[in-house]
């Protein structure tokens, strides 16, 4: 993984770590609106791109948000 | 406007709610609040009886002797400062009695005072010299015996001199710096004719306790303090009201002008912030805004090893606007961006983030808030809805319980810090929670209830276990949170804290604070009347940064302190205008006032009002820019009055960001270290040069008012219309204010805000709207902006950032009083006296293990980098913590902090880095080619002679 792809994941396990402890039956929902509302295209596409190529390094939570997003614009 | 000398009212004014008293003063009837001094009274109704050691800054204190008057039915001749008026009193001012009685306390005072007058730095400006004309002194009898004449002069500050010779005695400063400053630096040492002003233990000034606030210089009724600017210049021939361009209390100050010429600076008692107080940076330190190393023509280079070339406006910024279309064009719309600066005008970082929306077509616009306060505008707004403090200043003065959360106050806000003083010697209890033992714990009359020293890292676990003792210990106040809240939230938060594993003798061992402690400080919180939190970046700047905020607002919640006078949750903005930026739409995700770019009807009004099509993606963040820019795909910044190489983490990825784009554009007042990756450099114009407004930290709108004409040549705001411009953007403002009411236009919490209304009023809070015309002191006064407020479960997560055998310390940063930020204004000032260096803070059995002794250089590493400089030896900072300032490039301290960032907001985890220290014999290979690039890079290429 390049340097901001490791950074990338580390960030959406970060985010998907909190969601779940705040709110754990919608922390997949919470973690993908929270990408959706504060990472920008090319990062999202790019995560999106990591989960796609097999995702190592993401959670089961940062997963399946993830998966939420939408492949081609990532939104 | 015109040169005016404050009005001095004599006394400090009575509280208006109680009843009024009538009175005759010389024949005329007045009414004035029951504990008013006779001699303000008087003074109201246009009486000014004389006075020499009466301000109305200060307690009375009736020691001079010259204001006596006379009182009907009364024997003696009582001091109109200490009497209060009485009803039906009747009060002669002006008798031949009294006349006699003055001149002969006046020519005692004269007869022990050089007669320089026409010499002395203070002439026309000497309360002495007035006073000795209103009592009509026409002759001196007593000519020789002993007398304080002669004395030696302390030149020792750099700011100010203290003549012992011209001094009466009159206690003003003593006074001044306890009850206006709270150091207690000042006495007078003693007694009868001996008696004298002494700092600290008869030392001279600049090595006293002294911290150069102002307040003693300022309240002095002669020459004996006195600003060196004054003796060198001048007095003042008019004055501006203006905004300090330092930190978030946003204090407003008299510009006091010669001519194009700045004489002094001098705290404006009107001022709703500061109400007359400052601190050393206001008040003195301004001399870099015409330092030798101030650039003022624009320059450009091809590259970054390349000398400077100095070129005409017009060619900086025709070269500018075609690099960054050029890279557009080869590398696609997103590819460039811009950010915008806390130290810039509101209406400056609105006009950079149109720019970059607008003209650059995409939404990569960021503001350092960035670094510092991004957490709480995420964790305020999700749980009150408002992206801000809930309070204004003046509501400490209400507050019983003040509550200190990673912030240092009198270092960081020192002028809000002195007032907090003043409340706590009243009797306010104070927590600190905080790894330092910061001057607030202990300090003159003030002793905090607890310190709770955590570890660096463990704020989550230490506010989660006080809401694990308010909830277990039935101490929730269950009507606020029915009423206010959402309770079905609150009632899965109270179960979340409940549990055990959250008890503080659960959480000591990580958080190691002493459970005992923890639990009497959530107790006094809960129950000891108005509880007030104020918080730093000591909260902000962790990888849970979001979640503490979100737990102090849960905090606040679960006890009912908010919605009124005296409580709240309030964020200690760090620069003067984090609010401002933050407020004008700087992050990349969303408009001004808080409204996120993909809202269509939001953005729909927007495309309207600037004629352009916005984009309706999420735009890059800081560390989002340099890690694209590192991935080849991020080309060109426009950078106003930041400075991101040394303030940002991990200097070596900012600096490989910047390194590897094509055109970096810094906008400043000086070849800042960011500037020696630029392409192109805009010289930038300082607060003295320009109009426009600061948001201070209690959402304070203040105007900025331009005391002097640019040296640059242009207002900061105006060369960002030349770039927009030339962008083929069109940008048509021709003063400040029409920004202003393009925001006010656009924002709804800034609808009813214009430079107008803030000319009347002196400013005004926002929200300022319809509903709020002159503003909003303090929020969420009925209910939430947000309606419910919002409880939220807070798990401690421990950082990434460990501690290990390679790196056994935890290495956290701050600032000192007297060194600002980045340093890029202070160090370019007499301030640096007091700090010319960052020094490591380590705890004396730290050092003892690893055979340093205090001064040696040290190393200090972590895994992003090491830096030297010099240690300091304290118990200040507890062992396994140590702690640094960032104020020295030559230092770098983020050479050493990491990537790590905030969960929510990318807000960099200052405050925990684990690094390894030992001895070293001075800088490092790093430090000595680093500056050796600074020099090659700061290089302005010789202008040929025409």
């Amino acid at each position: 993984m390049s340097g901001t792809l490791d950074k990338l994941v580390r960030m959406a396990n970060q985010i998907a770590t909190e969601f779940a402890n705040q709110q754990p039956a919608r922390a997949a929902d919470a973690t993908s609106e929270h990408l959706r509302q504060f990472w920008d295209p090319r990062m999202r596409q790019a995560i999106t791109a990591h989960l796609a190529a097999g995702g190592a390094g993401l959670g089961d939570i940062a997963r399946e948000a993830i998966g939420r997003l939408d492949p081609t614009s990532a939104g | 406007m015109a040169w005016l000398g404050e009005i001095d009212l004599g006394t400090k004014a009575a509280p208006v709610t109680g009843p009024m008293v009538s009175l005759i003063i010389d024949g005329q009837a007045i009414d004035v609040p029951e504990g008013t001094s006779v001699m303000r009274a008087a003074a109201l109704i246009g009486t000014n009886i004389p006075k020499l050691c009466a301000t109305d800054s200060l307690e009375a204190f009736g020691s001079c002797r010259l204001c006596l008057v006379e009182v009907e039915g009364r024997a003696g001749y009582p001091a109109s400062c200490t009497t209060p008026v009485t009803p039906g009193m009747v009060v002669r001012t002006q008798t031949e009695k009294l006349k006699k009685l003055r001149r002969g306390v006046m020519e005692l005072y004269i007869s022990d005072h050089p007669l320089d007058c026409l010499t002395c730095a203070a002439n026309g400006d000497c309360e002495l010299q007035d006073q000795a004309g209103a009592v009509g002194l026409r002759d001196v009898r007593y000519g020789a015996g002993a007398s304080h004449l002669g004395q030696a002069k302390d030149v020792s500050n750099p700011y100010f001199d203290f003549d012992p010779s011209k001094c009466i005695v009159c206690s003003r400063c003593v006074r001044a710096c306890d009850e206006v400053q709270g150091t207690f630096a000042l006495t007078i040492d003693g007694m009868g004719f001996a008696s004298k002003v002494a700092a600290s233990q008869a030392e001279d000034f600049f090595s006293s306790e002294c911290v150069s606030c102002g307040a003693c210089v300022q309240a002095c009724p002669t020459a004996t303090l006195v600003e060196k600017k004054v003796a060198e210049i001048g007095t003042p021939d008019r004055s501006v009201i203006t905004t300090c361009a330092y930190c978030g209390v946003g204090c407003t100050f008299r510009a006091e002008m010669r001519g194009e010429e700045l004489v002094r600076m001098v705290p404006w008692k009107e001022g709703k912030a500061n109400r007359g107080h400052s601190c050393v940076k206001g008040r003195f330190a301004w001399g870099y805004a015409n330092h030798k190393e101030r650039i003022l023509n624009p320059m450009i280079r091809a590259s970054i090893d390349q000398p400077w070339r100095e070129v005409s406006w017009e060619e900086a910024i025709t070269h500018t606007a075609s690099e960054f279309r050029r890279i557009q064009a080869k590398y696609g719309k997103r590819s460039v961006g811009g950010i915008t600066s806390s130290r810039c005008t509101n209406e400056e970082t609105f006009l950079v983030q149109k720019l970059i929306r607008a003209g650059f077509g995409n939404n990569n616009v960021d503001t350092c808030a960035r670094v510092c306060h991004s957490p709480t505008g995420y964790g305020l707004k999700t749980a009150f809805g408002t992206s801000a403090g809930t309070q204004d200043f003046d509501s400490v003065m209400a507050a019983d319980v003040v509550v200190i959360i990673g912030a240092n106050p009198t270092d960081g806000h020192p002028v809000f810090a002195s007032r907090l003083k003043r409340r706590l010697r009243q009797g306010a209890q104070l927590i600190v929670i905080d790894p330092r033992r910061t001057d607030i714990v202990r300090s003159p009359h003030i002793e905090a209830a607890e310190h709770l020293a955590l570890r660096p890292g463990t704020n989550v676990a230490v506010l989660t276990a006080m809401a694990h003792v308010i909830v277990a210990e039935g101490l929730v106040d269950e009507a606020f949170v029915r009423e206010r809240c959402d309770w079905s939230e609150f009632e899965d938060w109270a179960e979340f804290v409940a549990d055990p594993r959250h008890s503080p003798e659960a959480t000591e061992r990580m958080t190691q604070v002493p459970a005992a402690n923890l639990r009497a400080a959530a107790r006094l919180y809960a129950t000891g009347g108005n509880g007030a939190i104020y918080y730093g970046l000591g909260v902000t700047e962790h990888s849970q940064g979001s979640t503490t905020v979100l737990a102090i607002a849960n905090l606040a919640m679960a006890t009912g302190n908010l919605g009124r006078d005296g409580v709240g949750v309030n964020p200690l903005r760090g620069q003067n205008n984090v609010q401002g930026a933050c407020d004008m739409g700087s992050f990349p995700h969303e408009l001004s006032g808080y409204r996120h770019i993909s809202d269509d009807a939001t953005r729909e009004m927007f495309e309207g009002l600037w004629g352009v099509p916005l984009d309706d993606e999420p735009g890059l963040r800081i560390p989002n820019m340099l890690d694209a820019a590192v991935d080849g795909v991020f080309k060109g910044i426009y950078i106003q009055g930041e400075d991101i190489l040394q303030s940002d983490p991990d200097t070596h990825h900012v600096s490989a960001g910047l390194a590897a784009m094509e055109c970096v554009v810094v906008q400043d007042l000086f070849l800042n270290e960011t500037a020696n990756y630029a392409h192109v450099f805009l010289p930038g114009s300082t607060f003295l040069e320009k109009n426009g407004t600061f948001t201070n930290a209690e959402r304070r709108i203040q105007l900025v008012r331009k005391v002097m004409q640019p040296m640059n040549g242009y207002e900061d705001w105006e060369i960002t219309q030349l770039l927009a411009r030339a962008l083929g953007y069109d940008m048509n403002y021709a003063h400040a204010s029409e920004i202003m009411d393009e925001i006010a236009a656009a924002t709804p919490t800034f609808a009813g805000v214009s430079f107008a209304k803030l000319d009347a009023l002196g400013s005004v809070q926002w929200p300022c709207n319809a509903a709020a015309p002159e503003g909003t002191p303090v929020m969420h006064l009925g209910g939430f902006a947000r309606g419910k407020g919002k409880f939220v479960r807070t798990e401690y997560v421990a950082s990434e950032e460990k501690t290990g055998p390679r790196f056994p310390l935890l290495l956290t940063t701050g600032r000192i009083l007297s060194q600002y930020n980045v340093g890029a204004q202070t160090r370019r000032t007499e301030n640096s006296r007091w700090h010319e260096e960052d020094r490591l803070e380590i705890h004396p059995h730290d050092a003892e293990q690893r055979g340093i002794l205090d001064g040696d250089w040290v190393k200090v590493a972590s895994r992003a980098g090491d830096t030297s400089l010099r240690a300091l030896i304290t118990d200040r900072v507890a062992p396994g913590v140590v702690y640094t300032t960032f104020h020295h490039p030559s230092t770098q301290a983020n050479v050493i902090t990491t990537d790590n960032s905030d969960w929510a907001t990318n807000c960099p985890e200052y405050k925990v880095t684990a690094v390894q220290v030992g001895r070293s014999n001075g800088p490092t290979d790093w430090q000595e080619e680093y500056e050796e690039l600074s020099r090659r890079s700061r290089r302005i290429e010789a202008v040929a002679a025409e």
